[in-house]
Parts: structure tokens; C-alpha cells; sequence
């Protein structure tokens, strides 16, 4: 097998004419990732930059609700730029810097990643090109106009799908034709090796603060931590770090759209079979002959045909669990926590929500679950209200 | 002697043509590739077309939409070429991506390819890193798994033409495929290298679609391979596409001479 595997998964499945860049990166990250004056630079940034670390709430009036297990939730959403992708994102650009790279490109599906590469591109001097598919910036303008208001150029990608496979497809295309002093930010732990490693590593902060929180606040750690997954890097950044302490649920819940019965879903792990796709091997939703599917939710931040590789390899060896929630429950939840809590969570979070509030009433109350809030719910509210039938004269 | 490597020898400058399988129709696509034939191209690469096609540039990607859209599928065009192979010797090369091989089943397609008389593939996103995936299938069934060399390979250049099947298809640009109006590559430089390592032809691929430029990259090498150029006749023409087409290539046959 080769390199970056996760049991069958991973891998580095490239054209040939990107091959050269790939190894730089997996170069410069095997120098970088041990070298004590780049990780307390990053250390800088994660605390005066992005406000880390991240809270542990105690969701005390969802808990007395649902009437089971403690409900604590990592707040992601009160990072910097709004969610958990810039911690990923301070990484790389940094990263990209070392490496002398003077230009980034992002793809973006829900328009965080692309919010947060835009922001560290301005901080950190870099010009930023995004690539969006054209469905997701209608359905997430107001990102568009975020990441344009931060100096980035957002280019809405036409083909396929116009979503967040297509965005990915167009941003390895791009880069293909400038890799000299151009460096590929990928949001999620997907794509070739070393992307799910080294975005994982740069997303395992989120686990190692939720361990040492919880460890502060019950003195022992929890029984559930979850987390919505697309690609996957906000669930993998929490999961890691409690992989070994095998009394720990893992659990990913993926978004069903209208059903995962039904073909308007991105429920990969629940539907999707081996493939080999975006540099990288693990389960994806295609057909017979290998095509890849169209794929549906919500959520335009799990709207993507494939999972990372480590989750499929934590799927295989039974060690996390997957689970999907539809798009109405989804929305049940969004509302759900807003009401409850005061707070809006981001459409994806609210797909870890809603299967939370599924799973608390049947666990005892002295057990305890840590919900990922991955980010934050502002640049959803338009497309709830469309959703749910409320028009806002926008 | 494979078909291939005959190809070569019969051609010491070889026309190699490129079509999508399904565009317009794969009715079209077998008479397109009796006319190719005819015009005088020693190889035809046939894609398989993806719905993801990362390395094409718009031309080819609209392709695979078009041909994805009229239904064609994998059995489909084995199918085609099973009936092509009556009349039909010339040698065939498939350009897919791993995944429609690897959810096919490797086993069964390769089989397929040498039942069907398939001489070859051309898998973009296999690099020679993860050629394990394929080349123990492309062996067991006699099919040469064809190797990608392009100019940013640098000191990879004599790890892959050393294990070269085939022939060598050599990027002649960054970026993706498509019709450019310069290729400032120093191609002369890398086919040095190439020959270094390898005895294989060497064939210049991407961005040619003119009869000077294809004599330019043939006259640096083995061969000039045409994909997006002939595309765009397909796509202009639609049905009556096959007439244009085989002018074009005869033309470009003569001019790589």
C-alpha cells in the first residue's frame, strides 16, 4: 500500500502534472508539523487570532428538555470567522507561507471555508482566489459578499452539479495550471495525502480542548462526543483524540437530505460504496457504472458525494458509528436550539443536533454528551426562513 | 508485436486522434472512428466519460456531459467496439479515470478490454505512485496501462518511463486539456530525458490542434496526440460531424509526417 492510508482508504490519486506539488506539501508539512516555532506561531494565532480556546457549555435547559444525558456543546461557532474551519485554515496559509507561496485557492461549499481562507489571505498577505459552485452562491450570497468584502475573488463554478464537488473539481483544474507560487487550501480531511492528515492535525484541537474541559468541569470524560459530517474535518478534529479511550461513542451523522431512501441525499456512509475519487479511495455515492451522484441536502456544507478517509476506515473497523438526519430534522433542530439554548447553530450542526436530541432522552442522566457546534447559524437564516416559507422581502 | 508498438513502427510519426465514446451518439462514435482510421490516425483514444472529469478542460468535460446525457455507459461501448472490431483493426487506447474501472470491477473490464480488443488505457488520476491499483489487471489481460509524463515530473521522469508501457504520453502544458495557441515547453528536452530511460515511443499530447503544431511536437518526438481540437468539430457539426472530422485528420496526418 502506499502512503496516507487509513486501513484500505487515503491514498493519492493525482495527475501526474500535480504529483510534483504534492510531495513539496507532504515535504514541507513532515518538516513543519514538529518544528516548535510553527506550532507556537500557530499557537498565537489560534488564541489572539481566532479566539481559541473554544467554550464548553453546558446546554442545561436542552438537557432538563430532552430529559436523559448531560448535553454539553463545544462552541466552534464563536471562533473567529464563525466556525471550526479556521483552524485548519490558520494551518495551511501559514504553512503556504513558509513555503514561499504567494497565492491561495479554496473550494467552498457553505462559503466558511471560503470565509476563513479569505480572512487569513488578507492577514497573512496572499492573494485569494475561491471557487464556489454557482448553486451555493445563490444559496450563501451573503458569504459571497463576505469573501469579497476580505479582498478574495469568488468564481462560481458552472459545471456538474454547480455545488461543492464541482467546486473541488474545478479548483485541482486550476491549480494544475499554476503550481509554482500557488498553494490549494482544501477545507476538509479529504483529497490526496497529505490533506486528511494534515487538516486533521490541524482540527485535532478542537478534541484535545473538549478532553481537557470536560476533565476540568466532570472529572471524567464523556460518553458520546458527535459531530456532522461532510468531508468530515470538524467531526475527525473532535474524534481523534478520544480513538484510543475505546468508552467513548464516536458518532458522525451525516446529512439524509429528504431521506436516505430516497435519491435527494448526501448520506455517503449509509448509501455510497467504495470508490476512488478526489485523490483519495473510501465510500462515495455513485452508481453501477461508477459515476459520481448528484448529490443533495440542506446543507451546502454536507453537500458532497464522498466522506474523508479516516472516517471510512473508522466505519470499517466499527470503531466510530455514522448516522444520518434528514433535512427536516435538521431544520426541527436548528429552530429546536435557537429557542432553547439562544442559539443558532449553522444548518450542519444542526444535523449533529438533531440526532442528539434523538439520542439524549434514551441515555441515563448521568451520562454525557459533547455535541460539535461547528459553526454558527447567521448565513442560514435566509435560506430557513425560504425553507420554512417565510418571506423576508430580501 | 502488440498492435501498439506495430502502430509505431508503421508510423515513425504517428497521428494520434482522441474522441468521447457517446458523443453525439455511439452509432457517431464507431463511424468517427472507421473515419479516423481511414484519415490515417494510427492510434484512437476513446474516452469513457465520467461525470468528474478533473483533468479536461471545458471542451472535453462538455463531451462527457453530452454523452452522459444520451445514456452511454460502459457496456455500452464495449458493445460498440465488439461490433467495431469486425471491420476494424486499428488500435484502440482508452482514456477513463480510475473510478469507472474500479466500481466496473478491475477484473471484468480488463477482460472486457481484451476480449473486445481494447490495446491500452490511459488513466489520468493514476499516477505511477498508486499504479498497483491497475497494472496487475492491465498484465494478467495484455493491456498496456499507458504512463503520463508531464513537464513539472522532473526527477520522476526516469522512475516512470522505466516502467513505460506502450507508449509515453507526454503533457505538453499545465493545466488541463484544451486547444492552446503556444506550448512553450521545452518538449525537445524531455523526450532526451525520456529516451534516457526508455525505449518506448513518445507521444505529445495536450493543447495541439493545428497541422503546424502537430508537426512541430511530432518532429520532437514519436507523435502528436489531438483530443479537444476534434471535439469541437463534433461538437459543431453534431450529427454530421464524421465528413468534417476525417478531413481534419487527414490533414493533420499529413502534416506530422
Amino acid at each position: 500500500m502506499t502512503k496516507g492510508r487509513y486501513g484500505i482508504h487515503g491514498g493519492q490519486y493525482l495527475p501526474e502534472t500535480l504529483m510534483n506539488a504534492v510531495l513539496e506539501l507532504e515535504q514541507a508539512y513532515e518538516k513543519y508539523k514538529n518544528d516548535p516555532t510553527f506550532l507556537e506561531e500557530l499557537q498565537a494565532l489560534y488564541s489572539d487570532y481566532a479566539n481559541r480556546p473554544s467554550m464548553l457549555y453546558y446546554a442545561e435547559k436542552m438537557t432538563k428538555d430532552l430529559g436523559g444525558a448531560k448535553i454539553y456543546l463545544k462552541r466552534e461557532d464563536l471562533n473567529h470567522t464563525g466556525s471550526h474551519k479556521i483552524n485548519n485554515v490558520l494551518g495551511q496559509v501559514l504553512l503556504a507561507k513558509k513555503m514561499g507561496k504567494k497565492r491561495v485557492i479554496a473550494e467552498t461549499g457553505a462559503g466558511q471555508h471560503g470565509v476563513a481562507t479569505a480572512t487569513v489571505a488578507a492577514l497573512m498577505d496572499m492573494e485569494c482566489v475561491v471557487y464556489m459552485g454557482k448553486e451555493d452562491t445563490e444559496r450563501q450570497a451573503l458569504n459571497v459578499f463576505r469573501m469579497e468584502l476580505l479582498g478574495a475573488k469568488v468564481v462560481p463554478v458552472e459545471t456538474g452539479t454547480k455545488t461543492l464537488k464541482d467546486a473541488v473539481n474545478e479548483a485541482m483544474r486550476v491549480w494544475t495550471s499554476r503550481i509554482d507560487d500557488t498553494f490549494y487550501v482544501l477545507g476538509s480531511v479529504m483529497g490526496p495525502h497529505p490533506y486528511p492528515e494534515m487538516v486533521r492535525d490541524f482540527q485535532r484541537v478542537i478534541g484535545k480542548e473538549v478532553k481537557k474541559q470536560m476533565l476540568a468541569k466532570e472529572g471524567r470524560l464523556p460518553d458520546v462526543v458527535m459531530a456532522c459530517v461532510g468531508g468530515g474535518s470538524n467531526a475527525m478534529g473532535l474524534f481523534y483524540d478520544f480513538i484510543e479511550d475505546k468508552e467513548v461513542r464516536l458518532i458522525g451523522v451525516e446529512a439524509a437530505g429528504r431521506g436516505v431512501d430516497t435519491e435527494e441525499t448526501a448520506a455517503t456512509i449509509s448509501r455510497g460504496s467504495l470508490g476512488i475519487f478526489h485523490g483519495m479511495k473510501s465510500y462515495f455515492l455513485q452508481d453501477n457504472y461508477g459515476q459520481i451522484a448528484p448529490v443533495y441536502s440542506i446543507s451546502a456544507g454536507l453537500d458532497y458525494p464522498g466522506i474523508g478517509p479516516e472516517h471510512a476506515y473508522l466505519h470499517d473497523s466499527g470503531r466510530a458509528e455514522y448516522v444520518p438526519a434528514t433535512d427536516d430534522e435538521s431544520v426541527a433542530a436548528f429552530s429546536y436550539l435557537s429557542k432553547t439554548e439562544g442559539i443558532i447553530p449553522a444548518i450542519e450542526s444542526a444535523h449533529a443536533v438533531a440526532y442528539a436530541m434523538k439520542l439524549a432522552p434514551t441515555m441515563d442522566k448521568d451520562k454525557i454528551i459533547v455535541i460539535n457546534l461547528s459553526g454558527r447559524g447567521d448565513k442560514d437564516v435566509a435560506a430557513i426562513a425560504r425553507y420554512m416559507g417565510v418571506d423576508l422581502h430580501e | 508485436m502488440s498492435k501498439i508498438a506495430k502502430a509505431f513502427q508503421d508510423n515513425p510519426k504517428a497521428f494520434i486522434s482522441f474522441v468521447t465514446a457517446g458523443d453525439p451518439s455511439l452509432a457517431k462514435t464507431k463511424e468517427l472512428i472507421l473515419a479516423l482510421e481511414k484519415a490515417g490516425s494510427a492510434i484512437v483514444e476513446i474516452g469513457i466519460p465520467f461525470s468528474d472529469p478533473v483533468a479536461e478542460g471545458e471542451v472535453i468535460q462538455r463531451a462527457n456531459i453530452r454523452a452522459l446525457a444520451g445514456g452511454c455507459t460502459t457496456d455500452k461501448i464495449f458493445d460498440m467496439l465488439a461490433d467495431l472490431r469486425k471491420t476494424s483493426q486499428v488500435p484502440i487506447v482508452f482514456l477513463t479515470y480510475v473510478n469507472p474501472i474500479f466500481t466496473y470491477g478491475r477484473d471484468k473490464f480488463f477482460a472486457k478490454c481484451q476480449e473486445v480488443g481494447v490495446d491500452g488505457v490511459i488513466v489520468p488520476d493514476v499516477p505511477f505512485e498508486e499504479k498497483g491499483e491497475l497494472v496487475d489487471y492491465c498484465r494478467k489481460y495484455g493491456v498496456d496501462l499507458i504512463s503520463l509524463i508531464a513537464q513539472t515530473s522532473d526527477q520522476r521522469i526516469q522512475m516512470i518511463a522505466k516502467e513505460a508501457m506502450g507508449y509515453i504520453y507526454l503533457v505538453s502544458s499545465l493545466g488541463v486539456t484544451g486547444v492552446r495557441s503556444n506550448i512553450t515547453t521545452d518538449i525537445g528536452a524531455i523526450v532526451k530525458k525520456i529516451r534516457e530511460a526508455s525505449d518506448k515511443p513518445v507521444a505529445v499530447g495536450f493543447g495541439i490542434s493545428t497541422p503546424q503544431q502537430a508537426k512541430e511536437m511530432a518532429a520532437l518526438s514519436d507523435g502528436a496526440i489531438v483530443g479537444s481540437a476534434i471535439v469541437k468539430i463534433i461538437e459543431k457539426y453534431g450529427d454530421d460531424c464524421v465528413g468534417p472530422v476525417y478531413e481534419y485528420a487527414k490533414e493533420m496526418t499529413e502534416a506530422v509526417k
